[in-house]
């Protein structure tokens, strides 16, 4: 069986048998301890100032960043950037129990229809799990409540987060992910699919130049919530 | 695939004569190497990662079948099915018997360079079953039925009217009066006709940037997006892996993948870097219903233990080739295989044999820019300069070499001769060449001055100079 020839072969160049019980020990110590590595310095910054990166490393990226005060002003925050960019108002929504909270009857142009994305969605809106300063990444994992097709099938894709789950570094979203999610299917944490998005679709294939929208959105929008206190000084100053 | 290593030489003469092919690489070369740099002096600690992402991938290896078994129980444990191949024959006729099984007709790809490497597009199309590469470069060389040039940047040899003549002799059901001013037009029709396929296929098949132990994860890093349609729309999603690509634990992870994305584009984050761990759960509304991964070996174990072991290192990110002088004057076909420039120049022969792909390592001039910029420090030039010696030993370079490395080798064990026979060619050299300071051609260098004038020797040798430096306690 080629489980076995590949194995025994790793052990052959290796010039040993399986491995000794203390060694598997010692490496599965390493695995439940899954330690750190070098953490940048530039993610380790007080709390306004590192929602402040979040919103610089996104927009670097060609991505763009609504901030609002409370749930109440997302779907003003959302009508207003399909119209300012002449997009439909009907978009598919993420059934997730904090976008149902939202009232979206105060803007009844706004059609939503819950659910995953089809194919003919132009507009999607998910929840944001949790980002990263670092790099300006989404993390989105795929549950029941944020379907994956969501970020991928339509032309603008629009996120809702709360400032207060962004973090400095990937290794806290990670962290965040372990302690708080459990995966009934296996008993661990990872759900099936965990998105990690920086931007919009984009594509450098032809003649070695940057094009966004490829595959993927065309436009990556993020409505940020300013539901953290100790990040809200920056709101004031820029 | 099919390699044209052998014939290295001839490609690499037909490469400098395409004119089509030098406008790109002259093109591409400025950028690839700039984005790199900016990136890595955004991040400080860009040389400590380098180290720690050798120290990863060392652990890894010297661990590789605890790794490889814990990464492969947790796959199963979430529901995904692991497929062993020693071989690329084994690794096709798996990736087939899911697609069969699946009564798949259409199968969209992701990019994936061990894909290439099996042969799987031939192999499906055999059997009758369709497969679309998605990845906007792969799309395009899938049409003209090249391999791809780059690891990551598949199809940069191609120039905007390649494009569009592609794009008209295939999309016929398109208007023939379409105009293509810019780029973004090519790639909205590209994403148009992509996206039918998208949806159409049954099944979807994508790489893996990392394997996680810890979680049995597949990882794919793209911009694009068509790796994740390929993998979330069918209803199976298949991984191709080789063996090497697992780490241990998502932490692990991390630290490679700030290394990587930097190290390949520039970026400091790939646009989708997306964690796959088995299919669709029970609630999830989307999501592929089976998830395979097929790992492969392919002369991959044949490395461990050996001088080359170091190799298995690699992450694919391309910067050795971005970096690298004859990677830009002859491009990624005339390495003739999957992996072109300084990387396959190492793993090549490892894969197919030093007898084909023996001119490879040769084809260096040992600058050392890929070792430096190696995001886990693989030292090409000295894996290269194994290769040399092997196939030394195997008697397999000509014969003409041969002796001159003999002449050459008597010399450098005899410094006062070799110090005399320098001396004596610099000062012979120096007068000839002493009117125009050149030489358009020299016997027994037409290899040399075919290509370029051979400066003549002003004055003292190396030697000469560094000694008389020393006296003068200026060294």
């Amino acid at each position: 069986m080629s489980r076995e020839a590949i194995l025994g072969a790793i052990r052959r160049g290796l010039k040993r048998g399986p491995l000794p019980d203390d060694q598997q020990l010692a490496l599965r110590a390493r695995l439940s301890a899954h330690p750190r590595h070098l953490i940048p310095a530039r993610s380790q910054l007080p709390r306004p100032e590192q929602v402040g990166l979040f919103v610089r490393n996104v927009e670097k990226e060609f991505g763009t960043v609504a901030r609002v005060a409370s749930l109440a002003d997302v779907p003003a925050a959302v009508a207003d950037y399909l119209a300012a960019n002449n997009l439909p108002t009907d978009f598919a929504i993420a059934p997730h129990p904090e976008l149902q909270r939202i009232d979206w009857s105060q803007r009844p142009m706004l059609a939503l229809r819950p659910g995953r994305a089809e194919a003919s969605d132009l507009v999607c809106l998910t929840h944001g799990y949790a980002a990263v300063a670092e790099t300006g990444t989404l993390m989105l994992p795929a549950t029941a409540q944020r379907p994956t097709t969501l970020n991928l099938l339509g032309d603008t894709a629009i996120v809702v987060l709360r400032a207060s789950r962004i973090v400095g570094a990937m290794e806290e979203a990670w962290d965040l992910l372990r302690a708080e999610h459990r995966d009934d299917a296996t008993g661990g944490f990872m759900p099936r699919n965990v998105m990690w998005v920086t931007g919009p679709s984009r594509s450098a294939d032809i003649e070695s130049t940057l094009e966004l929208g490829a595959h993927g959105p065309r436009r990556l929008h993020v409505v940020l919530l300013d539901d953290d206190q100790t990040a809200t000084g920056q709101a004031a100053t820029g | 695939m099919l390699a044209t290593s052998p014939a290295f030489k001839q490609n690499a003469r037909d490469a400098l004569a395409d004119v089509g092919l030098q406008k790109a690489l002259n093109f591409t070369r400025p950028s690839f190497a700039g984005r790199r740099e900016a990136a890595v002096a955004a991040l400080p600690e860009f040389e400590r990662l380098r180290d720690i992402g050798r120290d990863i991938k060392n652990h890894t290896l010297a661990n590789l079948d605890f790794y490889l078994e814990t990464w492969a129980a947790n796959v199963e444990r979430s529901g995904g099915q692991v497929h062993w191949c020693s071989t690329a024959e084994d690794a096709r006729a798996a990736v087939l018997a899911i697609c069969q099984k699946a009564g798949a007709r259409t199968v969209t790809k992701g990019k994936s360079m061990v894909s290439e490497e099996l042969g799987i597009n031939e192999h499906l199309e055999k059997h009758g079953i369709e497969p679309v590469e998605t990845d906007l470069g792969e799309y395009i060389l899938q049409i003209r039925r090249e391999p791809p040039s780059h690891i990551i940047a598949p199809a940069f040899h191609l120039n905007r009217e390649d494009w569009e003549e592609s794009f008209r002799a295939v999309h016929t059901d398109l208007p023939e009066d379409r105009v293509f001013g810019e780029r973004r037009d090519i790639l909205t029709e590209a994403r148009k006709k992509l996206r039918e396929k998208f949806l159409a296929a049954d099944v979807g098949i994508t790489g893996a940037n990392f394997l996680i132990a810890e979680t049995g994860s597949s990882v794919i890093v793209t911009n694009e997006g068509n790796g994740d349609l390929t993998q979330t729309l069918p209803r199976v999603h298949i991984v191709l892996a080789s063996i090497e690509k697992v780490v241990p634990t998502l932490e692990d992870a991390c630290a490679m993948l700030r290394l990587l994305a930097r190290s390949a584009t520039g970026q400091d984050m790939s646009v989708y870097t997306t964690f796959s761990t088995g299919g669709r759960r029970p609630a999830d509304l989307d999501g592929p219903e089976e998830y395979h991964v097929v790992v492969v070996d392919n002369g991959r174990t044949g490395m461990i233990g050996t001088e080359f072991q170091e190799m298995l290192r690699c992450i694919r990110c391309a910067a050795c080739m971005n970096h690298c002088p004859v990677y830009f004057t002859v491009g990624g076909h005339a390495y003739g295989w999957v992996y072109p420039g300084p990387m396959g120049s190492v793993l090549t022969p490892s894969l197919i044999g030093v007898d084909k792909a023996g001119h490879l390592p040769n084809a260096s001039t040992f600058c050392g820019k890929c070792e430096s910029v190696c995001p886990v420090k693989i030292p090409l030039p000295k894996l290269m300069r194994h290769w040399r010696e092997r196939e030394f030993e195997r008697h397999l370079t000509p014969q003409t070499m041969r002796t001159n490395l003999a002449l050459w080798g008597w010399f450098a064990r005899r410094p006062a001769a070799y110090r005399l026979a320098t001396r004596v060619a610099a000062r012979v050299l120096g007068w000839m060449g002493r009117k125009r300071g050149r030489f358009h051609s020299l016997p027994f260098a037409g290899g040399w001055t075919d290509g370029r004038d051979l400066p003549a020797p002003e004055g003292e040798t190396f030697f000469a100079r560094y000694a008389r430096l020393q006296r003068e306690g200026q060294v």
